[in-house]
C-alpha cells in the first residue's frame, strides 16, 4: 500500500460563466521516502492538487470527484476539526514565500513551540528542547541563540529553513512543498533542495514537490509528473521523463528550456503552447515601412557609447536639499555597443542594470557622465525638441507584460500612439495599416487590434509591447528582462521573435537579464554588473568558457545545470 | 474606408457587450439595495428635471399664488383643500410643486458643486502625485489645513466672503452660484488626496515609462494614460459627495445663508416650516424633510454599492 494515493481527482471552481475545471482525472501514488515532482506551467493545476490534499482549496473551489487516501484511509471527506489535526501531524506544508509564511511579530521559538505543543502533546519545556533540535536538523547554526530571534533577523534562505523546520516539527510522514525555492537566489536554492532531499530520506517521508523549474526537478525528484491544462500528461522516473519524454508537451517543454552549455540558433519550434501565428511572411520587411529609414547613424561606428555614467537616488526625502540622503545605484559605468550588436547586461537584482536602461531611454536623468547615441551626447541636449529624433530611434521592451500596457486603451491605440505622436504616417488609414502589419509581424494578427490588453495572456501582451516598441522604427531596442515574467515555452517564443526581428531589421539590442542561459542564447557580448559597477565585459562564448572576474565564475558555478540525454 | 467603418461598428458592439458582461452590471442586478436606490434616485432626478411640466402649479409665478390659501394642511385632512395635495406653505404656494422645484435646485447645486470640486480636486491631485517634491508638499499641506475645518464652516466662510464683496441685491441674484462655489471649494480635498495616492501608484508602472520612452510630454501622459486609470475611486467619492453636497446646501439654506425664500430649495422650505412647527403647521417642514432624506439616502446607497462593486477585495 502506498503512503498517499489519489484516484480520479477532479477539482472545479464554479464561476458565473460556468464551472472552471482546474484539475481532472488525476491519479497519483507516492511511496514513503519518495519525492514526486509535479512540473508544469502557470495555470496547469499543480498547486490545486497540493491544496486539495490538505483541504485548503481556495473558495469557492471544491473537489467534484475522486478520492485521496493517506495510509489507506480517505482524508478528503474529513470534517474541519479532524483535517486540522491531520495538517502538521501527518502532512506538512512548505510554501513559496518565506517572507510571508512566518509571523513577523513572534519569535521563531514562539511559533515552533506553539505548533509542537499543539500536535505532539508535549509540555512547554519539552517542546522548547524539541524546537531547538528541529532547527539543528535544518542546519541552522547556533540554534539555541537563533531560536530567540524574530523572522526579520534571518536571511531569505535561513527563513525558508525555519519554514521547513516548522513544517517538519510534528514529524509528518507526508510533505507538500509548493515552489519552495522560487523566491530564493540560486545559491541558496541548491542548499535548500539538498536539505529537503536529505530530510525526506532520513525520515522516510514522502514528498510532493511542485515547481515550474525543470532544473529543480532534475536535481531533486525521484519521479516526475508533467501537468498540462489540469491533466497529468506523463508520469515516470525523472531520468526517463527528462531524457526521453514520450508526450509531445513534455518534449516541447524541455526543448524550450534555454541551454546553459551551448549556443543554439533558435529554440526548436515549440508546439503545444498558446496559439501564435508564425511571424508573418505576409510582410516583406526589407521593403516595408518598418524596414525604411536606415539612414540613421553610420553602421560601422558605435551605436551607443556610455562614458562614466553615474546615478544616485534620494533615499530620504526632505524639503531642504541638505537634509536628503542618497544612494549610488550606478557608479561610473562605461561601455559601448556596436551597430547591429546584441549586448547583454547580467547581474543580480539591485545591481543597477535596469537603472542604466532607464537612463539611456531618458526615463531617469543621470547625475553624471555622458550618453553618446549615434555620435551625439544626449545629456547635452536641453529641449524636448532636440531629443525627440533620438528618442524615436531607441525604444524599450519592459519586464512586466501586465503593467506595461495601459489597460484602458485598445491595442490599436496603444501601438498607434508612437506613430501618431512622431507623425510617422501621413493619414489615419495609413497608420491603421501600419498597426495591422506590426501586429502581424509579432504574430498576433489583425483581430487583436480592437481588443483591450486584459483579453490577452502574458506572452501575447509581451508581443503587443514589442509591436509598440517597433512602431517608431527604432534602430536600437532596450529589452529589460523581457521574458522573466513568462513561462519557459512562452519565453522561447518571445526570444525567437526577438532574434528574428533583430536579424531582419538589423536592430541593435541592449538585453538585460539575470538569467545566464538566456543571455548565452541571445547576446554577442556581455557585461557583468554588481552593486552598480561593471565588473567585466567580454564576448559571450569567452565569458561562459573563460570567465576572468571571480564574481562571474561564482555566478556561472551557481547556474542550474540539468543533464539529460541531448535533444 | 468601409473596413474602418466596419471595425467602428464592431467596436461599438464589443463595448456594449463588455458592459453587459462586465462585473459592474452583474453586481448591480444582484444587489437589491442598489436597484431600489437607483429607482428612487431616478424617480427623484426625473421628477426634479421635469418639475415645470409635472408640477400642478408654478410656485415662482406670483400670479398663481393666493395668500388666502396660505398654510392649508394636506388634502386628506379635515381643513385640507382638494387643490393642494400636500397642503400649502405660509405664502400659499402648493407644497408639492414647491418640493419638486426645490429638489430641482438642490440637485442642481449638488451636481454643479460636485463637478467643480471633482475637476479642481482631480487636477490638483494629478499634479501633486505626478510632479511630487515641493509642489506636492505645498498642495497637500493646504489640503491638510482645509481638512481641519468642517466642510460646513468652509462653505459659510466662502459665502461670507462673497456677501462682503458683493452688493446685497447682486448677492441675492448670484446666491445660487455663490453656494455652488462655496460647497465646491469645501469638497476638493477628498478627490485630491485619493487621486494623488493613486497617481503615485500608477506613475511607477511600466506603461507610464513606455510613454516617457516614446517621448510623450508629461501632460499627455497624465491626461491620456494616468487619468483614466485613477477615475474608479473618484466616481465613488463623487457619488457619495453628491449626497453630502445636497445636505450641505440644505444646511446652509436652513441656516439662512443659502438660497433665498423667493426661490426655495428643500433646505429653505424646511427653515420656513420650522418657524411654524410649533403653531401646528407641521407639514411645511415635514414633507420637504422626507424628500431630502429620500434623495440623500438613495444617492448614498448607490455610492456604497459602487464602492463595494469597484473594490476588488470585496468581490
Amino acid at each position: 500500500m502506498s503512503l498517499l494515493s489519489i484516484k480520479n481527482l477532479k477539482v472545479e471552481f464554479p464561476t458565473r460563466h460556468g464551472n472552471f475545471v482546474a484539475a481532472e482525472n488525476v491519479d497519483l501514488e507516492i511511496e514513503a521516502g519518495e519525492i514526486l515532482g509535479i512540473v508544469g506551467e502557470s495555470g496547469a493545476g499543480k498547486s490545486t492538487i497540493g491544496n486539495a490534499i490538505i483541504g485548503l482549496l481556495e473558495r469557492p473551489g471544491r473537489m467534484a470527484e475522486g478520492e485521496i487516501k493517506l495510509h489507506g484511509n480517505r482524508i478528503d471527506q474529513l470534517d474541519e476539526e479532524m483535517m486540522r489535526a491531520l495538517r502538521g501531524n501527518s502532512i506538512g506544508m512548505i510554501f513559496q514565500d518565506p517572507l510571508t509564511s512566518l509571523n513577523p511579530v513572534e519569535t521563531i521559538e514562539a511559533q515552533l513551540v506553539e505548533t509542537i505543543m499543539l500536535h505532539l502533546k508535549m509540555d512547554e519545556a519539552q517542546a522548547q528542547k524539541h524546537a531547538v533540535e528541529q532547527l539543528r536538523q535544518v542546519d541552522i547554526p547556533d540554534p539555541e541563540i537563533r531560536i530567540k530571534q524574530y523572522p526579520h533577523q534571518f536571511s531569505g534562505g535561513m527563513r525558508q529553513r525555519v519554514v521547513i523546520a516548522l513544517a517538519l516539527c510534528a514529524d509528518p510522514d507526508f510533505i507538500i512543498a509548493d515552489e519552495p525555492t522560487t523566491a530564493l537566489d540560486v545559491s541558496v536554492q541548491a542548499q535548500i533542495l539538498e536539505l529537503m532531499k536529505g530530510l525526506c530520506k532520513k525520515r522516510n517521508a514522502g514528498m510532493i514537490l511542485i515547481t515550474h523549474d525543470m532544473g529543480v526537478i532534475a536535481e531533486t525528484a525521484d519521479r516526475v509528473a508533467v501537468m498540462y491544462n489540469g491533466h497529468i500528461v506523463e508520469i515516470g522516473e525523472t531520468a526517463q521523463i527528462l531524457g526521453a519524454p514520450n508526450h509531445e508537451y513534455t518534449k516541447s517543454l524541455i526543448s524550450a528550456v534555454p541551454r546553459p552549455d551551448k549556443r543554439t540558433d533558435r529554440f526548436p519550434l515549440v508546439t503545444y503552447i498558446e496559439a501564435a501565428e508564425e511571424t508573418a511572411d505576409l510582410v516583406d520587411l526589407s521593403t516595408h515601412w518598418l524596414g525604411r529609414s536606415r539612414d540613421f547613424g553610420t553602421s560601422d561606428s558605435d551605436m551607443l557609447n556610455l562614458k562614466k555614467l553615474h546615478m544616485k537616488f534620494i533615499t530620504r526625502h526632505a524639503f531642504f536639499e541638505r537634509n536628503r540622503l542618497y544612494l549610488d545605484a550606478v557608479k561610473d559605468v562605461s561601455f559601448s555597443i556596436k551597430s547591429g550588436e546584441v549586448f547583454g547586461l547580467v547581474g543580480e537584482s539591485g545591481s543597477g542594470k535596469s537603472t542604466i536602461a532607464r537612463m539611456i531611454t531618458g526615463i531617469y536623468q543621470p547625475t553624471g557622465g555622458e550618453i553618446h547615441f549615434a555620435g551625439t551626447d544626449l545629456t547635452q541636449l536641453k529641449t524636448a525638441n532636440d531629443v525627440a529624433p533620438y528618442r524615436r530611434q531607441m525604444q524599450m521592451v519592459f519586464q512586466d507584460p501586465f503593467s506595461s500596457l495601459n489597460g484602458r486603451m485598445r491595442v490599436k491605440d496603444i501601438v498607434a500612439e508612437p506613430i501618431k505622436f512622431h507623425r510617422l504616417a501621413e493619414t489615419n488609414s495609413e497608420c491603421d495599416e501600419i498597426v495591422f502589419d506590426l501586429l502581424n509581424v509579432v504574430g498576433l494578427g489583425d483581430k487583436a487590434a480592437i481588443k483591450y490588453p486584459h483579453e490577452f495572456s502574458g506572452g501575447q501582451r509581451q508581443r503587443i509591447s514589442i509591436a509598440r516598441a517597433l512602431a517608431t522604427r527604432p534602430r536600437f531596442l532596450v529589452c529589460d528582462e523581457p521574458t522573466s515574467a513568462l513561462d519557459v515555452s512562452i519565453q522561447a517564443q518571445i526570444l525567437n521573435l526577438l532574434k528574428d526581428l533583430q536579424e531582419e531589421l538589423n536592430l541593435t539590442i541592449l538585453f538585460i537579464s539575470h538569467d545566464l542561459p538566456v543571455i548565452r542564447q541571445m547576446c554577442d557580448r556581455v557585461g557583468v554588473m554588481r552593486h552598480g559597477q561593471l565588473l567585466e565585459i567580454s564576448k559571450t562564448e569567452d565569458l561562459f568558457e573563460n570567465p576572468s572576474h571571480e564574481y562571474t565564475r561564482e555566478l556561472l558555478s551557481l547556474m542550474p545545470r540539468f543533464e539529460f540525454a541531448s535533444h | 474606408m468601409s473596413s474602418v467603418k466596419l471595425t467602428r461598428m464592431q467596436s461599438l458592439k464589443r463595448n456594449l457587450a463588455n458592459i453587459k458582461n462586465g462585473d459592474l452590471w452583474y453586481s448591480f442586478w444582484r444587489s437589491p439595495s442598489a436597484i431600489f436606490a437607483m429607482v428612487i434616485a431616478l424617480v427623484s432626478i426625473l421628477s426634479a428635471v421635469f418639475a415645470p411640466i409635472i408640477s400642478p402649479y408654478n410656485p415662482f409665478d406670483l400670479a398663481q399664488v393666493d395668500l388666502m390659501d396660505a398654510s392649508l394642511p394636506p388634502s386628506w385632512m379635515a381643513e385640507g383643500s382638494e387643490n393642494y395635495f400636500l397642503g400649502t406653505d405660509d405664502q400659499g404656494r402648493d407644497l408639492f410643486s414647491t418640493i419638486l422645484h426645490g429638489a430641482r435646485l438642490s440637485l442642481l447645486v449638488g451636481f454643479a458643486s460636485v463637478i467643480i470640486s471633482l475637476v479642481l480636486g482631480v487636477g490638483l491631485g494629478l499634479i501633486s502625485g505626478y510632479v511630487g517634491g515641493r509642489t506636492d508638499v505645498i498642495i497637500m499641506r493646504i489640503a491638510d489645513v482645509q481638512l481641519s475645518f468642517p466642510a460646513i464652516l468652509i462653505a459659510l466662510l466662502v459665502d461670507g466672503i462673497f456677501r462682503v464683496a458683493l452688493p446685497k441685491d447682486l448677492h441675492d441674484l448670484l446666491a445660487l452660484y455663490v453656494i455652488i462655489v462655496a460647497i465646491a471649494i469645501s469638497g476638493w480635498v477628498q478627490y485630491a488626496r485619493t487621486v494623488r495616492s493613486s497617481v503615485m501608484a500608477e506613475k511607477v508602472k511600466e506603461y507610464v515609462q513606455a510613454g516617457q520612452v516614446i517621448g510623450l510630454p508629461s501632460f499627455i501622459i497624465i491626461l491620456r494614460h494616468i487619468l483614466p486609470n485613477v477615475m474608479g475611486p473618484v466616481l465613488v467619492i463623487g457619488t457619495i459627495h453628491l449626497a453630502l453636497a445636497i445636505i450641505i446646501e440644505a444646511t446652509l439654506s436652513f441656516l439662512g445663508v443659502g438660497l433665498p425664500p423667493t426661490t426655495p430649495s428643500l433646505g429653505t422650505l424646511i427653515r420656513i416650516g420650522n418657524e411654524y412647527l410649533f403653531s401646528g403647521e407641521w407639514w411645511i417642514s415635514l414633507f420637504p424633510g422626507i424628500a431630502l432624506v429620500v434623495l440623500a439616502l438613495s444617492v448614498n446607497l448607490l455610492g456604497d454599492w459602487l464602492r463595494d462593486a469597484l473594490n476588488p477585495k470585496l468581490r
